[in-house]
């Protein structure tokens, strides 16, 4: 048999409807996968033990002659920024270590509805605050390309795990480009939908106004299925969009055939291209938008003059939504609690809250306190809300030229672990690309372009479009991807390492 | 240690008092302001164990989100318009950050810069008639707090408490918060005005139907604001804020102590520190509250898991045309109607009875004896267990118990037996009168028959009576009732007694 | 350059109730004054005609039907809790021994 691990969610999905594969045995294979590779990756804080009990129930189900949705018994991997039922939900940090939450988040509920097998937690930025999961309060998950280098953040565990196989699919968050970057970083496919397109309930809220659920997965297509079974309208989000969603997996489908390319207008921004970016990542991102004029689009030049204010402006806006967020880590309810003998509620409260929370958190607290405080609203989170509307204004003018715009995916291909841990600036600098979206609410993909001509580490490039046309970027990426395949002559991950001497 | 206080009279001489009143009124909605957990403002709800009445989002559970109850912005609409107030067509909410135990999030949802109502006007009355227009700056939703039981201190109190345990029952159950702008011109009846203010509130959110409005279940609550200025003087003096004022009387207590106990500070050249008070019900004072060093810097933001509300024109007017005749219009027409004195009619007002007197009125009893009941022996057992007049015995069954009264079927002291009876759930009226046998003995051969041995016992009474001496029959007529365990019209039997002695 | 002095640092501490050592009132004073004067350029262009967007995808009135559901049940609230007396959530006391 071959390795079940090395098939896409789509192949996986139709073996298990052929019955030539059962869930247990896939998930048993994953499984195997992460025993073999997880002590060098460490994408995952929690392996559920229950997996093969949930596949037998599937494969038990499909037995019985049940008709089961599309993705019934493929394995997934959850971060850890949703709340789980079964598993401890921590968000990276240490003031959640073994929480357990009564309620599953609306997404994960909906992927067990849809039979999907959970295969644990994975690992990310503590409360997703971080662009290489070396915030991360259990330690970093390492890149599979380069063991030395970082998986992208903060939802590095997700990436990690599908592009090391441990999983085909995986589900992540995204608030400023954590689910784009780390699919950049680790050659996979990322996608931050519509703000409200899924639902956040259940989702241990970072920044509220930014933060999206999205799928991670190796193919464009496992992608759009990930996202038909998680999207939708949630009652117990009241941001969540009420809106009659297309099959994103048909779309990736529709693209793959490559007539979409034909007159579609690909914008590429003025001001995010040369000063920052790494000259591999451009030159990768250059071939990719050439070929897609080769196959019939239209490359226009437009302009977005406030993406340079985006990243001032997501540094004012998320730290202040998170430190009034994180501020229910109070050691009352849940949680770590330090004893501060003869102290107050307040004493008590404050020494958690030093113990519990890590550098990056703590220093994104304090920053948003005073964002918000008396006296600096108007001229730091205010002026940022407003920025947000001229980034608003910079898409829709955008979007009066171009169906789609394209980026790089981040400035950069992975770092080395540890590179930019004691420099905030130099870290946030790395979501530059991708935060334009989450402050103007527009969806975002992350598709592999290729390997850099100077490190051969993978580059990624960015799709967008106008907010609720989520279909358009996966009927796009999925007509780059298959062009590239055909160019590579196989799926970029199959030029990934060897990890722990398994045969490829 | 009590603070100086200056006299009343004396102070209003040389200082304006300003007062300010902020109301919280829990709606009465099933479910909370953002979740679908019971509301225990709610009847439905009330009493329940603690820690019961809990969604994620009243913990504050990590990846629980709110979403805004309809029933209670319709409720809030409805409340605005009663207070004379524009609809704002657009508001939102916004998280208003401070850590409190009893506050899961740490943070209250609430609204800042743009409240669903804002300037009104609110008709109060006092006592003797004279009317007054209260100014209302803005009325706002919000969501409550939990409840904090201190442990290990004396009396329950927050100081030398060594723990404290928090039930969230009560977080985020539906609040509006009715503000309004400084109240110039009450003078020495600030207090009172304080007063019937809070009592015409309470009035308007029951009228509505939009809170239970009990005082002593702490669904209306009141902080009032007091500031001094020197007569003359035409900037506004510092004002303190006493919190958590929750009855009339005790409104009225603490405005007169503050007003006295600032007037004592500036009389000797002292000045008053803006702070928030507590108010002392068993010694009618206040004492400053814990300073807070964050309570200044709320950090408000607009709350982004929640959207703006906007109420179509038509639902507003829908909710205007619904609108019941406002309490102090009410209360003038009941007034006349009924033809109470001052004082009678602020005994029912202020009892909050008026719409059980109507009722009863309304069930065929007169309003005098109406307002007798209620006001009365209903009250005195109400007050007795805690409870609300109106929830002990219904109008319908007021009214019947009156004309069994009428008939001659009762007597007054019979009445309240039955009234006994029919509150403690033993049926209407006439069935209690039925299983207790507590009917008047209207038989005349049973009562002759006892009035006969009366007199026969007390053959030294009988000789006075037929002396002339009329008044003794008091004695006999007390044997008599004995006798009948009390279920005698003692007119009649003074009667008969009478016409037993002549013959 | 911005206004981050250690004494700032210390009340934001507070009001975020985070109890921060010495070192790291120093180091994120440093931190967070490279940070500010790094997003302060956002009041560039933040002019009075533009309005702010506090919600990417603009809807208004969401709204829930009163109907009770969704709660949880006290064992399921006190779960995690740290400490209880079997019904209620436990924190030590409020008030210190001054007050
Ligand atoms: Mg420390
Ligand atoms: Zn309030």
């Amino acid at each position: 048999m071959s390795d079940l691990t090395k098939l896409t969610a789509a192949e996986l999905a139709a073996s298990l409807a052929s019955g030539e594969v059962s869930s247990v045995e896939a998930t048993e294979a994953h499984l195997e996968r992460i025993r073999a590779v997880d002590g060098d990756v460490h994408a995952f804080l929690h392996v559920n033990d229950a997996a093969i009990d949930v596949a037998r129930g599937i494969d038990e189900r499909r037995g019985a002659g049940e008709q089961l949705p599309e993705l019934a018994g493929v394995p997934l991997a959850i971060k850890d920024v949703l709340v789980t039922t079964d598993m401890p939900s921590t968000s990276g940090s240490k003031i959640l270590e073994g929480y357990m939450s009564p309620y599953d988040a609306t997404v994960v509920q909906k992927a067990r509805e849809a039979g999907l097998v959970a295969l644990g937690k994975t690992n990310m930025d503590e409360f997703a605050m971080g662009s290489s999961t070396e915030h991360s309060a259990y330690g970093p998950t390492r890149n599979p390309w380069d063991l030395d280098r970082i998986p992208g953040g903060s939802g590095g565990g997700s990436a990690a795990a599908v592009a090391a196989f441990e999983a085909p699919l995986a589900l992540g968050s995204d608030t400023g480009g954590s689910i784009r970057q780390p699919a950049h970083v680790t050659g996979t496919v990322g996608v931050k939908p519509t703000y409200g397109a899924v639902s956040r309930y259940g989702s241990i809220a970072l920044a509220s106004s930014l933060d999206q659920i999205g799928p991670v997965a190796r193919t464009v297509l496992d992608a759009g299925l990930l996202h038909d079974v998680i999207g939708g309208h949630d009652p117990h989000d009241a941001t969540s969009l009420a809106h009659d969603w297309p099959s994103f997996a048909a779309a990736a489908r529709e693209g793959a055939t490559g007539e979409v390319l034909k007159g579609l207008r690909v914008g590429v921004v003025r001001e995010l291209t040369g000063t920052g970016f790494q000259a591999s990542v451009e030159e990768s991102f250059r071939a990719s938008v050439a070929l897609l004029e080769a196959h019939g689009a239209e490359v226009v030049e437009i302009s977005a003059p406030h993406f340079e204010y985006a990243t001032a402006a997501y540094y004012l806006i998320l730290p202040a939504e998170a430190s009034s967020n994180l501020a229910k880590f109070d050691s009352v309810r849940f949680g770590m609690r330090v004893e501060v003998p003869g102290g107050t509620v307040e004493d008590v409260m404050s020494a958690t809250r030093d113990a519990g929370f890590g550098p990056e958190v703590k220093r994104r607290i304090i920053l948003g306190t005073y964002a918000l405080s008396a006296g600096y609203y108007d001229a730091y989170y205010g002026s940022a809300q407003k920025v947000r509307t001229l980034i608003q204004r910079d898409f829709a003018d955008a979007f009066d030229k171009v169906d789609v715009i394209a980026t790089p995916s981040a400035p950069t291909t992975a770092f080395r672990l540890g590179e930019k841990l004691d420099d905030p600036l130099a870290m946030y600098a790395n979501d530059l690309a991708t935060i334009p979206a989450n402050l103007a609410g527009v969806p975002g993909i992350s598709v592999p372009s290729g390997l850099a001509s100077d490190d051969g580490l993978p580059v990624g490039i960015q799709f967008l479009a106008p907010a609720y046309e989520d279909a358009r970027l996966y009927r796009v990426s999925a007509a780059l991807e298959a062009l590239l395949v055909d160019e590579w002559g196989a799926p970029l991950l199959d030029r990934a390492p060897v990890l722990n001497g398994e045969a490829r | 240690m009590a603070a100086t206080l200056m006299d009343f009279d004396a102070a209003l001489e040389k200082y304006e008092p300003v007062i300010g009143l902020e109301v919280h009124v829990e709606l009465n909605t099933r479910t909370k302001m953002f979740s679908a957990a019971g509301n225990p403002a709610n009847e439905e709800f009330h009493g329940a164990e603690p820690n019961t009445l809990i969604a994620p989002v009243d913990l504050g559970l990590p990846g629980s989100m709110p979403v805004v109850n309809r029933e209670a912005v319709v409720s809030s609409i409805s409340l605005g318009l009663a207070l004379g107030c524009s609809i704002a067509p657009s508001s939102r909410f916004a998280r208003k950050n401070y850590f409190y135990p009893d506050l899961g999030k740490n943070y209250q949802i609430s609204q800042y810069d743009e409240p669903i109502a804002f300037e009104g006007s609110v008709e109060v009355e006092l006592a003797d008639g004279t009317r007054f227009d209260i100014p209302i700056e803005r009325a706002h939703m919000e969501e409550d707090a939990g409840k904090l039981t201190h442990v290990g201190g004396s009396a329950g109190r927050i100081q030398g408490a060594s723990s404290s345990l928090v039930d969230y029952n009560r977080a985020g159950v539906p609040l509006v918060e009715i503000v309004t702008k400084p109240i110039f011109g009450a003078e020495h009846r600030a207090p009172e005005l304080a007063k019937a203010y809070l009592g015409t509130i309470r009035d308007i959110a029951r009228s509505l139907g939009i809170s239970e409005a009990r005082m002593e279940r702490g669904n209306v609550r009141c902080d009032a604001n007091v500031s001094l200025r020197p007569r003359g003087s035409e900037t506004l003096g510092t004002r303190t804020e006493t919190k958590n004022v929750n009855s009339m009387r005790s409104v009225e207590r603490a405005v007169r102590y503050e007003i006295r106990r600032q007037a004592a500070i500036l009389e000797q050249g002292g000045t008053i520190t803006q702070e928030t008070r507590h108010w002392h019900e068993d010694t009618g004072e206040t004492s400053p509250g814990r300073p807070k060093s964050d309570a200044d810097d709320y950090r408000y933001f607009p709350e982004p898991d929640l959207l703006p509300v906007a109420p179509s024109a038509e639902l507003i007017e829908e909710l205007r045309a619904k609108l019941p005749e406002a309490p102090a219009a009410k209360r003038r027409r009941l007034k006349q109607e009924w033809g109470f004195t001052d004082l009678e009619f602020q005994d029912v007002a202020n009892g909050g009875l008026t719409d059980a007197v109507e009722q009863t009125v309304a069930a065929g009893a007169t309003p005098a004896a109406a307002r007798k009941w209620w006001t009365g022996e209903i009250t005195r057992i109400a007050n007795a267990d805690s409870r609300e007049p109106a929830d002990l015995v219904s109008p319908a069954h007021v009214a019947e118990l009156q004309q069994l009264v009428d008939a001659g079927t009762l007597t007054d002291k019979l009445a309240r037996q039955v009234l006994e009876g029919v509150i403690a759930g033993e049926g209407s009226p006439q069935e209690v009168v039925d299983a207790r046998g507590l009917a008047v003995v209207s038989d005349d051969g049973a009562l002759i028959a006892a009035i006969d041995e009366a007199l026969a016992a007390q053959p030294d009474v009988l000789e006075k009576i037929r002396g002339g001496k009329v008044q003794a029959a008091g004695a006999i007529i007390g044997a008599v009732m004995k006798a009948m365990k009390g279920q005698a019209d003692a007119a009649r039997v003074r009667e008969l007694i009478l016409e037993r002695a002549q013959s | 350059m911005s206004d981050i002095t250690p004494d700032l640092v210390r009340h934001l501490g507070v009001l975020a109730r985070i109890q921060l050592s010495d070192e790291e009132v120093t180091s994120l004073t440093g931190e967070l004054d490279a940070i500010v004067a790094s997003i302060a350029q956002v009041s560039e262009v933040a002019t009075s005609d533009v309005p702010a967007t506090s919600h990417p995808i603009p809807l208004e009135n969401v709204f829930r039907e009163d109907i009770p559901g969704d709660m949880l049940t006290t064992d399921e609230a006190l779960r995690n809790a740290p400490d209880s007396d079997g019904t209620r959530f436990r924190v030590t006391a409020i008030l210190g021994e001054e007050q």
